[in-house]
């Protein structure tokens, strides 16, 4: 998760852009949920408070989704992904997304995908591609590039498939 | 080069190319990715002819700093918390040899409770050990000042902590300038030490000094730190011309031209407070920032010509002196000695605790109907404090307050921060 | 200096003493500081107390030091006695340069002072760190142990004189069960220092599996001569343990400084042993065993073992002591491997 807000930062500041990465700061150990933000601008980030109105949203797992408050200061103007095969209507959700555009909405295979590509069940990057497609704040390049070197080499690449894979399946539908 | 980095990491490549000779270190959170950094640029040999040593203590990193500084190589290590603490009296010792060390502290608070986010509590409590203190604000900063502070230690022979909070800088990935080899060495020139253990020219250091001296030994050590008043813009000015960049000196002025309400702070809290002042423009509000980057020394004479104009100062700080208030509101009260403008104390952030600009304004807002009390700590939840206050005074055997006080909150969420 | 040191023509006083730095001896067998043209790293002057065990070991340990790298070292002291005698401002008695920092880092210093030397290309330098037994089994001991781990080119001595003196003589973790000390009163029903306390840190520096571990005495010159230069003939972690008699805080006359050295290991209550990676390779056969009451009567710190019945049981539990450790290091074979 950590990570995933690292790329997207990178992602944008390849593409000019100012980017403001950070975790949610925890001793956590492994499993545990954790919370990372990223702030993106044309201009100089100088805010350091914590995220906490999101203008987008990405869930990695879903089973935190009936545990926390996830959706707190989450604007229905804003953008909502979830690492899930299913529908909002089938995870319980269908009321709350009503009132999000239709277009800033979506479940993602991510895991799926990043098993495909990768080999391992680590969805963030297949999620990052699908925020370039729903909120076309960065492009899929720049994602495939933050990711290649976040890891180089087959990891890189089987990654920057995942998101791809991802990206292409969202803006086709 | 521009790039997008951990600060921890922009830090770790800063110190690399200040060419250190001796890097030691114990892990303690948050400066763990500093020195892990530094490990592998040594190792990859990214960082050439350096020793990496790890200690087994905070209080053996900086005594090994000791031993390798007073031997003449350029010294490097980390820290934060609990770990200056149990350094403390190398702090205060590697001062007294004038040995110039250059040492982050990834600012945290100091337990108990035990807490690893970030306040000022831990290089504020050494703030006194003859060492010159810098405060970044950004991680372009925290990157410089390093650089910077090599160069001020060395020419002063004094200790340098450049100090960075934890986690809000540490761990944020941001856009840093990373300089090049050639910048850094045009501006930094290999240590050349005041006294050095060499067979050839044997000194003594550390001999015990009486009273028939010790005054004049103190007061020399407070006379460098007076220097460094006039030496760290200079080096401000050498940085700037070499790297294009106006990083460091004593205190980053923002917008006080005609503010009337000067909010004076430290390190990266003034990013979010410049956002609320340009806000607070908008409705016409005549109010500027002040955030300090030498706290050691206290440039108390350049304050009070920055603040003459003002006519209320809030000094907002991330550390608490239990049984007195702001240690920091107290130093700009000093700079305004004879003067008359109302400081306000604002302790504000204590382990961690978000800092936001919707209760900055708030605060703002109070303090300008003249209704904040001195010392004033931002979003303190007063009910819980006088329930556990009373629980306390009524029971002999009232637990331990931090439980208590956790139990009164309810069951945790993941937070925001 | 010139002339040969066995021209030398000095009016010895201490005929039959080993003290004079064995002028009378057969050359081949003279210390170092029989020599004329000697080092000498702490010159003269100096304020320490007569009959200083540790002022003694101090100087023929680090004047072995000297000779065996040709000058080339760097000190390291803890707080303590040796230091504050040493170089009371602004008057200094180190002719090598020397570095104190603080009572519980001795250790670290000299590690850093050994990673200055490797990477400043002058690894030809060599660092010798010290401390009194409180610097270095209690307060020094966590840097010390950090500093044999990492197994720093550094040769770490220790000065034991079984307490804190320099603060007035109080328990330290080498104090000897019964041995009074201000913190340890002769009062009570179990007067003195307790017995299973304590501990051995020659012992724990083997365990550290270090190249080179030694126990020496002043009562051994000689020996403790030989041991720091082959300790300085190897690279790594050393440490040499180093029995200083403290005329002020055993209550003992400062002309026993030696005497008392000697009873301690004659006695088998201090055993002299060497040690290379944690295995032992050599010990000093007791020439002639005393029993423990001939090292302990002339010490006042032991007074209360003489004055009341309970004593005897006392004594005989030290002996017991003594005895172990003869048995443990194979002290009673046959002498001729014996000093001098």
């Amino acid at each position: 998760m950590v990570s995933a807000a690292e790329m997207l930062s990178v992602a944008a500041f390849l593409e000019g852009n100012h980017a403001q990465a950070f975790p949610s700061f925890g001793s956590e150990r492994m499993g545990a949920p954790v919370v990372a933000f990223c702030r993106l601008d044309n201009k100089e980030i100088r805010l350091r408070e914590p995220v906490m109105t999101p203008d987008a949203l990405i869930v990695q797992d879903p089973t935190l989704l009936h545990q926390v408050d996830l959706f707190k200061g989450l604007d229905t103007r804003g953008y909502l992904l979830i690492n899930s095969r299913r529908s909002y209507r089938d995870l319980g959700l269908g009321d709350y997304v009503k009132k999000f555009p239709p277009h800033h909405i979506c479940t993602v295979a991510a895991t799926e995908w990043a098993m495909e590509y990768v080999g391992r069940p680590l969805p963030n990057v297949a999620l990052l591609g699908a925020f370039a497609a729903v909120t076309r704040r960065v492009t899929i390049d720049s994602v495939t590039a933050a990711v290649r070197r976040k890891f180089p080499g087959k990891l890189g690449g089987g990654n920057a498939a995942a998101a791809t894979k991802a990206y292409n399946t969202i803006r086709t539908n | 080069m521009l790039e997008q980095i951990e600060g921890s990491h922009a830090v770790a490549k800063a110190i690399a190319l200040s060419r250190p000779e001796v890097i030691c270190a114990y892990p303690i959170t948050p400066q763990t990715h500093i020195v892990e950094r530094c490990a592998e640029l040594i190792r990859v040999g990214a960082i050439r002819n350096c020793e990496f040593i790890n200690v087994e203590s905070e209080f053996a990193a900086l005594s090994v700093a000791i031993g390798s500084s007073a031997a003449g190589a350029r010294t490097y290590t980390a820290t934060a918390s609990q770990g200056l603490l149990f350094m403390a009296e190398a702090v205060y010792n590697a001062a007294g040899l004038g040995l110039p060390i250059v040492m982050t502290i990834g600012n945290r608070a100091i337990g108990a409770p035990i807490n690893i986010w970030n306040d000022h509590s831990d290089s504020m409590a050494l703030r006194d050990a003859g060492w010159i203190q810098l405060h970044a604000e950004t991680n372009q900063e925290a990157a410089d000042l390093h650089i910077q502070a090599f160069k001020l230690a060395e020419r002063l022979s004094a200790p340098v902590m450049v100090c960075m909070d934890g986690f809000i800088l540490t761990h944020a990935y941001e856009r840093v300038e990373i300089p090049t080899q050639d910048q850094v060495d045009a501006f930094l020139p290999p240590y050349r030490p005041r006294q050095i253990l060499d067979p050839s020219d044997p000194y003594s250091i550390g001999a015990m000094v009486g009273p028939e001296a010790f005054m004049e030994v103190r007061y020399l050590a407070h006379d460098k730190l007076l220097q460094a008043l006039g030496v760290i813009p200079e080096i401000q000015k050498e940085f700037e011309d070499i790297f294009g960049r106006d990083s460091g000196g004593l205190f980053h002025s923002y917008r006080m031209e005609d503010a009337k309400t000067v909010v004076v702070t430290m390190g990266s809290l003034a990013g979010t407070v410049k956002d609320l002042v340009d806000d607070l423009h908008k409705d016409g509000a005549r109010i500027g920032v002040i955030s300090l980057c030498s706290y050691r020394p206290f440039p108390l004479d350049g304050l009070r010509y920055a603040l003459r104009g003002a006519s209320k100062v809030i000094v907002l700080e991330k550390s608490l002196a239990p049984g007195f208030g702001g240690v920091l509101a107290s130093d700009v009260r000093m700079a305004l000695q004879g003067v008359d403008t109302h400081v306000h104390t604002v302790i504000a952030g204590l382990g961690g605790r978000p800092i936001t600009r919707k209760s900055l304004a708030r605060m703002f807002a109070r303090a300008e109907r003249g209704e904040l009390k001195d010392p004033h700590f931002l979003d303190l939840d007063l009910d819980i404090v006088r329930r556990e206050i009373d629980n306390q005074r009524g029971q002999i055997t009232a637990g331990p307050i931090a439980e208590n006080i956790l139990r009164e909150i309810g069951p945790c969420t993941p937070k925001a921060v | 200096m010139s002339g040969k040191t066995s021209e030398q023509k000095i009016k010895f006083y201490q005929k039959g003493t080993f003290t004079v730095g064995n002028r009378l001896v057969d050359e081949a067998r003279r210390s170092v500081q029989g020599s004329m043209e000697r080092s000498n790293a702490i010159t003269s002057g100096h304020r320490a107390c007569q009959g200083c065990g540790e002022a003694l070991g101090a100087r023929y340990a680090l004047d072995a030091a000297m000779r065996a790298t040709g000058g080339q070292i760097i000190a390291v002291n803890a707080t303590g006695c040796l230091e504050v005698f040493t170089t009371p401002y602004p008057e200094t008695s180190w002719q090598v340069p020397w570095l104190h920092s603080l009572f519980g880092n001795a250790a670290a210093v000299a590690s850093g002072v050994a990673a200055a030397m490797r990477v400043k290309g002058r690894e030809q330098v060599r660092v010798v760190a010290q401390g009194g037994d409180g610097g270095t089994t209690d307060i020094g001991f966590g840097c010390l142990s950090g500093m044999f781990e990492r197994n720093d080119d550094v040769l770490y001595i220790c000065y034991d004189n079984e307490a804190y003196m320099n603060t007035g003589v109080q328990r330290s973790s080498a104090t000897p069960p019964t041995a009074r000390t201000a913190t340890t009163p002769a009062a009570g029903p179990k007067p003195g220092n307790v017995f299973g306390t304590g501990k051995n840190l020659p012992l724990i520096a083997m365990a550290h599996n270090i190249p080179y571990v030694a126990t020496a005495s002043v009562a051994h010159l000689h020996d403790l001569e030989r041991k720091v230069e082959k300790a300085m003939a190897i690279r790594g972690a050393r440490y040499i343990h180093v029995f200083v008699p403290c005329p002020l805080g055993w209550g003992s006359a400062s002309h026993d400084t030696i005497r008392l050295a000697r009873l301690a290991s004659e006695c088998g209550l201090f055993p002299l042993f060497e040690a290379e990676h944690g295995e032992i390779t050599g010990s000093i056969a007791i020439r002639r065993k005393v029993p423990v009451e001939d090292y302990l009567k002339p010490q006042k710190r032991f007074a209360h073992l003489f004055k009341d019945g309970d004593g005897i049981e006392r004594i005989a539990r030290l002996q017991r002591m003594a005895d172990a450790n003869i048995k443990r290091f194979d002290l009673q074979r046959d002498a001729k491997e014996a000093p001098l």
